[in-house]
């Protein structure tokens, strides 16, 4: 791998199952030793992404390289170059933690003198000390997913796609599991990692938002919650709350309402409305109303105004 | 090809196979239960057929007769009549399945005219045993005109050698016994391989899928080739073991003669579980669920097999095109080399022709095996 060619990158790349288009000319360029994101909802072409960028999947269009390889004309090459984890555990259950890591180790053929170290860290990692000898089967969600992130790391690949890891993990060891990450990216291992968890996606250099299989914004998570917004964010707490959102919508100044948790988010712009006038106007329609709050935007307002204003832009062109 | 790569995915099937007791179970309970069930259950030997006894004159002449039945293990007497009505009756509920009629005036006519007749009569609604029960009586009627033409030479003062008469000395080579057992347990042996070895393999890349480990799988660098023998090796030595069980079986417990030798014996043995399991390989990359690859490798295997193999029914008496059809049976070769190493001890250059025959279908099956992984989820 040349130190200029960037870690990851894809261009055009495009997968299509008969009519259905699940990536649609992805373009992509991560550098050696970024934490990129993957967010977006199920069914956006994360995994579908992720796997032609590991070879597992023919694209039906563009080209991507992964390590300084191109993925279409040197898979094998590629594979030596990158850890996956897929979305679905994807371990053997029959066999244990140890035997796991031993196989994973032949096949990516760690060197015979560093194979102990490389399984006790891999151990160590996954806070499997003492269950060396357990069935994975037996092994609580948690774990299971740290040994698969042990496996895929094992042969110390500069590059790691890792597919919702977290998804069904419990809050304190999706922490930890971050924590992995980000001791292996100081290390310059370039990491994409797809989740649908929008608090995650704060632990990322850059946040790739996809949806419907295209990439709409690609940000710092500051820069993306920077992001003109077209105006001011609002909460305000009302009731009922889908009365107030068909009042506001489309209502003067007002450029974006999405209803967020038990309250409203609105974004207003200039001119029309303000934030002062929210409860009278929304009082006039008969819905009780608190008075706003200015609010950060957080990056699933940004994900809501960007979708809903690229699935417009669709809808007139 | 990496031999590190090839070790790990050996030894992890191994592990895995170790710890399934439905692989377990079909990979050594299978072949010893359907040795067992063959063995035993499937013979053509007619022996102790039902004989009913109606002997109209009994006279010591026809006591004579009947007691060359009664002392013939061919035949045991289920009944004996008084009564030409109990006769279908007999018949009719299947007392016995054939009869012998001794007329009143048996030893009237030996005596007066030197020829007599007795009936025999035969229910023959298996034809199979009915033509082998009708060859019994003749025989068993043969000895007793040997005795009868020995008592009036005697009682004559002639010399029964001047009597002229052609004996037909018959010498049966290979089978000395004319036992069907020796003829049909090494067919059974290569019908056991040919099940569970398909079998076997059946479960091998379907089970990856099933359970979601081949996306994993896949993502590393192992080759399609390498994944082909790490899989074949472990179930290769597993039908090995299976194969020494069956044939030590045929030779030590159901007493088969076994005059061949081991080395050609070994040699195709291995050219027939290569060619056993790669078909269950190819059936397993192609149907991406266990149960599914393991009843398509049932019905590839079984009644082809069974059926077309020549371990029953033989070959030579099949319609031309059902003769042509077997040529693709591929345990039929196996079942021919078996026969001929176990009974005529024949060598490797003997068996040729069933050894071309293996040989080329174990180098097609190799070739579309190693062909047929693919290395992508599309």
């Amino acid at each position: 791998m040349t130190s200029a060619a960037p870690a990851i990158l894809a261009q055009g790349l495009t997968k299509r199952f008969h009519d259905f288009t699940a990536v649609d000319h992805l373009d992509l360029t991560i550098d050696k030793g970024e934490v990129v994101g993957f967010i977006g909802p199920n069914g956006a072409g994360k995994s579908t992404a992720i796997r032609m960028l590991c070879g597992l999947l023919r694209p039906s269009e563009g080209h991507a390289s992964v390590a300084g390889f191109d993925v279409g004309r040197q898979p094998e090459a590629v594979r030596e170059h990158i850890g996956y984890m897929s979305q679905k555990f994807s371990l053997y259950g029959d066999l244990t933690v140890r035997e796991n890591l031993r196989f994973f180790g032949g096949i990516y053929r760690v060197p015979r003198r560093d194979i102990g170290e490389q399984m006790a860290f891999a151990i160590s990692m996954a806070g499997l000390e003492g269950r060396e000898d357990a069935l994975v089967r037996t092994l609580a969600g948690g774990w299971k997913q740290r040994l698969a992130l042990g496996c895929a790391i094992l042969h110390r690949p500069p590059v790691l796609f890792l597919d919702e890891p977290t998804s069904g993990v419990e809050p304190e060891a999706r922490r930890r599991f971050w924590d992995l990450i980000h001791e292996m990216a100081a290390g310059g291992v370039t990491t994409l990692v797809s989740t649908h968890y929008m608090d995650e996606a704060e632990y990322c250099n850059r946040i790739a938002l996809i949806d419907r299989g295209k990439l709409i914004a690609i940000g710092s998570p500051r820069e993306l919650r920077g992001r003109q917004l077209g105006g001011e964010l609002y909460e305000i707490g009302c009731a009922p709350l889908g009365a107030a959102l068909n009042a506001l919508t489309g209502a003067p100044g007002v450029v974006e309402a999405a209803i967020f948790g038990d309250k409203l988010h609105v974004v207003l712009g200039a001119g029309g409305l303000g934030a002062a006038d929210l409860p009278d106007f929304l009082g006039a329609r008969g819905i009780h109303a608190d008075p706003a709050h200015r609010v950060t935007p957080s990056l699933e307002d940004v994900f809501v105004q960007l979708v809903s204003g690229d699935r417009e832009e669709r809808v007139v062109s | 090809m990496n031999v590190r790569r090839l070790f790990a995915l050996a030894f992890k099937e191994t592990l895995q196979v170790w710890r399934d007791p439905r692989s377990l179970a079909i990979a050594l309970l299978m072949p010893l239960m359907q040795m067992a069930l063959l063995g035993y259950g499937v013979s053509l030997d007619i022996k102790h057929v039902p004989l009913c006894i109606y002997d109209q004159e009994n006279s010591q002449e026809s006591h004579a007769v009947v007691e060359h039945f009664v002392s013939s293990s061919w035949f045991s007497i289920s009944r004996t009549l008084d009564r030409q009505a109990d006769l279908r009756n007999a018949i009719d509920r299947g007392e016995c399945s054939a009869a012998i009629v001794i007329p009143v005036d048996f030893s009237r006519a030996l005596a007066t005219t030197g020829t007599a007749s007795i009936q025999a009569i035969f229910d023959a609604t298996d034809v199979n045993t009915t033509n082998i029960a009708l060859g019994y009586a003749q025989g068993t009627i043969a000895q007793a005109n040997a005795q009868i033409a020995a008592q009036w030479a005697a009682a004559h003062g002639v010399r029964p050698s001047l009597v002229g008469r052609v004996d037909l000395e018959p010498s049966t080579w290979f089978n000395e016994t004319l036992d069907s057992r020796n003829f049909i347990i090494p067919g059974v042996v290569a019908v056991i391989l040919a099940l569970v070895g398909a079998q076997l393999t059946s479960l091998t890349i379907s089970r990856e899928w099933e359970r979601g480990t081949m996306e994993q799988l896949i993502s590393t660098p192992v080759t399609a080739l390498e994944v082909m023998l790490g899989k074949l090796i472990p179930y290769f030595v597993i039908g090995l073991v299976d194969a020494g069980f069956c044939l030590a079986g045929a030779v030590f417990w159901f007493g088969v003669p076994f005059r061949g030798n081991v080395g050609t014996l070994f040699v195709t043995t291995v050219l027939f579980l290569i060619v056993v399991l790669g078909i269950g390989y190819l059936i397993s990359v192609r149907i991406r669920s266990q149960l599914g690859a393991s009843q398509i490798a049932l019905l590839v295997t079984l009644l082809p097999t069974t059926l077309l193999s020549g371990y029953t029914f033989p070959i030579d008496q099949m319609p031309a095109p059902i003769r042509a059809l077997s040529l693709v049976v591929y345990p039929r070769y196996y079942v021919t080399i078996l026969r001929a190493i176990f009974l005529k001890g024949s060598s490797l250059a003997d068996l040729w022709t069933p050894l071309l025959g293996l040989t080329a279908y174990a180098l097609i099956i190799i070739w579309l095996a190693a062909r047929a992984f693919r290395k992508r989820l599309d």
